[in-house]
């Protein structure tokens, strides 16, 4: 155990990390007690609030329908939001200013506003202009508020994904005489797409996260709001969350470990010119841009 | 033309949002860079802690955070924040929420910073006979802090969009002025672009002063 911070320890050092381990186990563990002792006196060990979820109805009901339509919201927005990333961040690499500004002022726009913002105002405009059945109304504007922000947070990825790539290629593109047109589509595009394959996952992550802001503020029937109404019906607030947000931690968790998976693999692969986009990207473009640069693609 | 805005505080509503933006933006930097120090301390268990803490956090929606804090926090756990006034409770609770939420992320930046202080820095601060807590106040995070504002900044901008979730709770920001407006007002549009420019004119200037900022004391390689 060592690290370029600090020594291996002798026999001084060990002791002081022993000490040390001691009271922040001790602090720990007050905190922890404390939480047990409070739950203990609302009687929150009770077994009758937890074996709701040893049975098959609270699953089947509640959080099974509520985990399918969190993810098919977070599918559908990635489909319709990554061809459109793609079209935007293209048309902002674009030799005419015409098409570079008007792309970029979109991209910048909507990744500077809150995704929640889109959605509610999403939901008012399905209310008032369309005739969307109203049951369906809050999946369309939950769809639509994250088609919004990720097509722009997308577009970013792209853009870095094909400036990621080395210029050689560009370059060997033009001199066996491809239009631009051509080596986009059939050059930079298809190795950036593979770059992009771990940033791309990584969005998924965010998604997956906002959908939940559907649930509370637009009565969108994912898992979150399934909690709530599993909660009115066993009478289960903390239980409910804890089930939940366990749920919510492992879909992530895969989601996470699957992207460091294949942002690896790309790193090994000696195919390619061995550009990857991880995970570090797609935090740094889900902020906004910071100095107005060119977000710097991560080559490995 | 703007008499929409009739009736609403739409100023008062953004400068809540700006309140939330502070106080959680100075709390998770205070508890993300202790975070940051236990995840790569020489103490075992700290590091577990640090590690198994931003691995959960930042896999949990901001969401369901901030609804605890009110639902469960408040609810079942008694914890107050020493508000008597509800209102009050929901814009502490809300700071609680975010401050947990955003310090994983501000942990992971300053995480990264620290991977950029060459290797010689701290070993040299070892060499001269400095302390890991020595080597990490003096020499190391002094760099790493000033090679991450970038990163920081970006955080920063995130946090503020994401003081909208407060909304969930009620707390009276941006967002819950927004709903009620569309709601009720006809203008969905001119209200809509009202305080999409509201969060514009707060997280532009915010990235681009940073960014000049961090560009400026970057430690130059």
């Amino acid at each position: 155990m060592s690290s370029v911070l600090y020594d291996t320890p002798g026999p001084r050092a060990r002791t002081r990390n022993v000490v040390l381990s001691v009271v922040f186990f001790v602090l720990l563990g007050l905190v922890l007690w404390w939480a047990a002792m409070k739950l203990d006196d609302k009687g929150q060990w009770a077994w009758a609030l937890w074996k709701p979820f040893t049975t098959s109805e609270a699953w089947t009901t509640y959080l099974l329908p509520g985990l399918g339509n969190t993810l098919k919201a977070a599918a559908l927005s990635m489909v319709i939001a990554l061809p459109l990333g793609a079209i935007f961040g293209i048309a902002r690499m674009s030799d005419h200013r015409w098409v570079r500004i008007p792309a970029g002022v979109v991209v910048e726009f909507f990744r500077a506003i809150p995704v929640l913002l889109l959605m509610l105002f999403a939901g008012e405009f399905y209310v008032r202009s369309t005739d969307i059945p109203s049951d369906s109304r809050p999946l369309y504007a939950v769809i639509t508020g994250l088609v919004l922000y990720n097509a722009s947070v997308l577009a970013e990825v792209v853009r870095a994904g094909i400036l990621s790539l080395p210029k050689g290629q560009t370059e060997a593109a033009y001199a066996i005489g491809l239009r631009k047109g051509q080596t986009m589509a059939g050059i930079l595009l298809p190795q950036a797409v593979t770059a992009m394959l771990p940033a791309i996952v990584s969005q998924l992550v965010v998604i997956v996260k906002d959908t939940a802001l559907g649930g509370v503020m637009l009565q969108f029937t994912d898992l979150l709001n399934a909690r709530s109404t599993l909660a009115a019906n066993y009478a289960n607030v903390i239980q409910s969350f804890a089930v939940v947000a366990v749920l919510y931690i492992v879909l992530n968790f895969l989601l996470t470990s699957f992207a460091s998976w294949l942002e690896g693999r790309l790193r090994r692969s000696t195919r390619g010119t061995g550009a990857v986009l991880g995970a570090g990207t797609v935090e740094d473009l889900n902020a906004g841009e910071v100095g107005g640069s060119a977000p710097a693609g991560k080559t490995g | 033309m703007f008499d929409f805005l009739e009736g609403y505080d739409v100023l008062g509503a953004f400068w809540t949002t700006v309140q939330l933006t502070v106080f959680s933006g100075v709390g998770s930097l205070v508890w993300g860079i202790l975070l940051a120090g236990m995840r790569v301390s020489p103490v075992p268990l700290m590091r577990g802690f640090g590690t198994a803490y931003v691995n959960i956090v930042r896999n949990i929606p901001l969401t369901i955070i901030i609804l605890f804090t009110s639902l469960g926090l408040a609810d079942i756990f008694g914890v107050t924040m020493g508000a008597e006034d509800f209102k009050i409770q929901g814009f502490r609770l809300a700071v609680l929420g975010l401050i947990a939420y955003t310090a994983a992320f501000v942990c992971e930046a300053i995480r990264s910073g620290i991977n950029t202080v060459p290797l010689g820095q701290a070993e040299a601060a070892r060499a001269i006979g400095l302390s890991f807590s020595q080597t990490l106040r003096l020499i190391v995070l002094p760099q790493a802090l000033r090679s991450v504002i970038g990163p920081l900044a970006n955080v920063l901008i995130a946090l503020t969009k994401n003081t909208t979730v407060a909304a969930a709770i009620g707390v009276a920001e941006a967002a819950t002025l927004m709903k009620t407006m569309i709601e009720n007002e006809a203008q969905t549009v001119a209200i809509g672009a009202v305080f999409a420019l509201g969060f514009v004119v707060l997280t532009l200037p915010t990235g681009l002063l940073l960014g000049w900022l961090g560009k400026r004391l970057a430690v130059k390689r």
